[in-house]
């Protein structure tokens, strides 16, 4: 049957098995949602801004595992989605955005609504395309997915202009393979380089496990936790590392890095062997380089090769699929107990208490996400934006199962809490999504609530208010001699009113005795709901070690005590 | 970064698919992580629809080697290959349009046939020399053409090719392209 280029995109969508997609259409994209109208297969959510639909996609994407889909129109709506789709390429995550453009006799005219937004994008997506002929589009969308999620994840976008969409209709034929002759999807490790692995691991003392997402994209968290349990390693994970193993687990000693527990980094610093396992060695990771681990080797593996030796100089780096890698290296590696080294870091862990909440009358944030993880027994999807409550939701929230822990790494996204939650959650249906926002967060994307009680979706929008940009004005505090600027609200509006507004239930929470009250509320409540939490308003984030320093110059809490 | 200190020039061919934006794309990429393009020539291949580009690099080998990944990761980069260590012959064409006048046309006809060159061009005032070679050879003609005066002069770029049978490609990827393997 001959479609028209909307319609293949819709059948395409059928056929990578996107169900659902999010976006906000304009006069460019209509032609496409002229066409989704006749394809209820595929459920659309509006969106009130497109930055909300390029972040909810990732917030799907990675709480499924699935391709993460957004729409925007040309011009102002593709560029709205700029900072969504380069949130998801820094993260490695697998979305799809697909923008109409200005019809192609417009093309390089500056008509109305046009932007060149393939050029736009280009350093910020793993790939995009201007599809030029309708005869192209099922293999483009094809081949967007197929990149999207296969390799190291990332997001692809596909420009097709409204004549491609809505003009000449072809014979829709699904393509039977990608048509990318350049593109290469590593697999397994060279075994001689496997064997050299195993024999640094066998040999080290005091050896540690670096578990990033790619650990996570990979679904090697099972081999990655059989690795640590057979030879007794420790596990550090990155930010985005969060979640792949139980924060139960005896050997899993959480976050390092900047604001990392200060027994993780301190056992970096004393080890032999980092094991770097889909992580990269980013600079919130290391400190200064040249002061990181200094007394390790490193096996780093990695399915992005050019991540291989960029930050680190690897003793084994291996190119490939980790679950792959490390179904090849389990076998090699001996059994071990490495008493002494866990005993060491358990001491480390008595003298450097990070994860602890100190005793305060006051409402801490800490305390905050210390009862909020109790009531929700670490089950559910936490997701953040960035600051002070991102670090503290990394530190104090507990995770049992994997994928559940979302939050903007790499590029540092304020905002990116309330449309990847209310991503997460329609993807993830079955369980609650917890969204944790600073007050500075929550207001660049809070239109969207609106979009959450539309899509009836089960998000509890928590705010940790301090009524300021926290962690800069902690950063104007120690590094620019106490200079407050720009970072205190002075007028921030009353959350529970804006609730209420958009017809949901609305909690303040100001006393330490109000909070399990509070969040088991909104457990109950069916729909969304915002808690407004009234935290101490200068509380420091800690452990701190500041950028481009070392574990030496970690700044830890002061008033925390050594357990003994 | 890894880094070191020993920087030497690097050539670098890569094949690329032939398709609008591929030289944005390898541009932006040099630019955007702060890597330097001495020069850059490209062409159509053996194969259709498959471009080969001549890169010459400056930089340690740490940095290099980023080069040579960043540029593979390119969805449209099909292959990458360093050959600055392989056997290879390199050429480059100059056109230099250079100052003249009764007194010094027959000089400079002297060193033209000197470095088999050809004058492409003569006007009363100036005339055009097509030099091809390696890199040092078009520098030493530029040098000894400067004091008569250049009024200009235009570089393709290096193109390199590594000599015997392979095509310089680690994976001689010709078959590979043909059956569109990549899953």
């Amino acid at each position: 049957m001959e479609l028209t280029g909307a319609e293949i995109v819709c059948e395409s969508l059928l056929k990578e098995g996107a169900d659902v997609v999010f976006g906000l259409p304009g006069g460019a994209v209509l032609p496409l949602y002229g066409a989704l109208s006749v394809y209820p297969a595929i459920r659309h959510i509006l969106v009130r801004h497109e930055q909300a639909a390029a972040m909810a996609a990732d917030g799907y994407s990675r709480a499924t595992g699935k391709v993460g889909v957004c729409i925007a129109t040309s011009g102002p709506g593709a560029t709205n989605m700029v900072t969504g789709i380069a949130a998801a390429q820094m993260d490695s995550v697998a979305v799809v955005a697909i923008t109409g453009q200005v019809p192609r006799p417009a093309i390089g005219s500056d008509a109305f609504q046009e932007t060149d937004v393939t050029g736009v994008t280009l350093p910020i997506t793993k790939h995009n395309m201007l599809v030029m002929d309708v005869k192209d589009v099922a293999q483009a969308i094809h081949d967007a997915f197929h990149i999207a999620r296969t390799g190291r994840p990332g997001p692809v976008l596909v420009d097709i202009p409204r004549d491609v969409l809505l003009g000449d209709k072809t014979e829709f034929v699904w393509p039977s393979e990608p048509k990318l002759p350049g593109y290469k999807i590593p697999t397994v490790a060279p075994e001689a380089q496997v064997a050299a692995a195993a024999d640094l691991i066998n040999q080290a003392e005091r050896p540690i496990i670096m578990s990033g997402h790619g650990v996570l994209i990979s679904h090697a968290y099972g081999l990655m936790t059989d690795l640590a349990e057979k030879a007794q390693i420790p596990v550090i994970t990155t930010l985005l590392g969060i979640s792949a193993i139980p924060s139960s687990h005896e050997l899993n000693l959480g976050m390092s890095g900047m604001h990392g527990m200060a027994y993780a980094n301190l056992a970096i610093d004393e080890a032999d062997l980092i094991i770097g396992l889909g992580m990269r060695f980013d600079d919130r990771v290391t400190g200064r380089i040249s002061a990181f681990a200094p007394n390790a080797k490193f096996i780093h593996v990695d399915i992005d090769a050019s991540e291989v030796d960029k930050n680190i100089k690897a003793t084994v780096g291996m190119v490939g699929d980790l679950k792959a890698v490390l179904g090849q290296l389990l076998p090699k590696v001996e059994a071990n107990v490495h008493i002494d080294w866990l005993q060491h870091i358990n001491e480390l862990k008595a003298q450097h208490p990070s994860h602890l909440v100190r005793e305060s009358d006051e409402l801490l944030p800490q305390y905050v996400l210390q009862r909020l993880t109790e009531v929700t027994q670490g089950r559910g999807i936490v997701v953040t934006g960035v600051g002070m409550h991102q670090m503290w939701a990394a530190q104090h929230c507990r995770f049992t199962e994997p994928n559940t822990f979302i939050t903007s790494g790499g590029l540092g996204t304020m905002g990116f809490e309330v449309p990847a939650a209310l991503g997460a959650q329609v993807g993830r249906p079955d369980v609650t999504v917890w969204s944790i926002a600073g007050d500075g967060g929550f207001q660049m994307t809070m239109c969207d609530i609106a979009t959450a009680v539309e899509a009836h979706a089960d998000v509890k929008f928590a705010i940790l208010n301090n009524n300021s940009l926290g962690l800069v004005h902690q950063l104007q505090e120690l590094f620019f001699d106490k200079e407050y600027i720009a970072s205190q609200y002075t007028a921030n509006p009353d959350f529970v009113k804006i609730a209420e507004a958009y017809g949901i239930r609305g909690i303040r929470v100001t006393r330490k005795d109000q909070v399990l009250d509070a969040v088991q509320q909104a457990m109950e409540t069916a729909g969304p709901v915002i808690v407004d939490f009234m935290v101490k308003e200068d509380e420091g984030l800690y452990p701190f070690i500041p950028s481009g320093q070392s574990v030496k110059e970690m700044l830890e809490e002061p008033t925390l005590k050594e357990i003994t | 970064m890894v880094q070191s200190n020993h920087t030497e020039q690097h050539t670098l061919i890569a094949l690329v698919e032939d398709k609008p934006g591929v030289l944005t794309r390898v541009a932006s990429m040099f630019r955007r992580r702060g890597f330097n393009i001495a020069s850059l020539a490209v062409g159509n291949s053996e194969q259709p629809g498959l471009s080969r580009m001549t890169f010459v690099v400056n930089g340690d080998d740490h940095t290099v080697s980023q080069v040579a990944k960043q540029l593979d990761k390119l969805i449209d980069v099909i292959e990458v290959s360093d050959i600055t260590n392989k056997s290879t012959v390199t050429r480059e064409l100059a056109l230099i349009k250079v100052k003249t006048n009764q007194m010094t046309r027959g000089e400079i006809i002297q060193i033209v046939n000197l470095f088999r060159a050809n004058i492409i061009d003569v006007g009363s005032e100036s005339m055009v020399i097509e030099i091809t070679g390696e890199e040092d050879k078009i520098n030493a003609l530029h040098n000894l053409l400067s004091s008569f005066g250049v009024i200009e002069m235009l570089r393709t770029g290096l193109v390199a090719m590594v000599r015997g049978q392979t095509n310089g490609l680690a994976n001689g990827h010709s078959e590979q392209v043909n059956s569109s393997s990549n899953s």
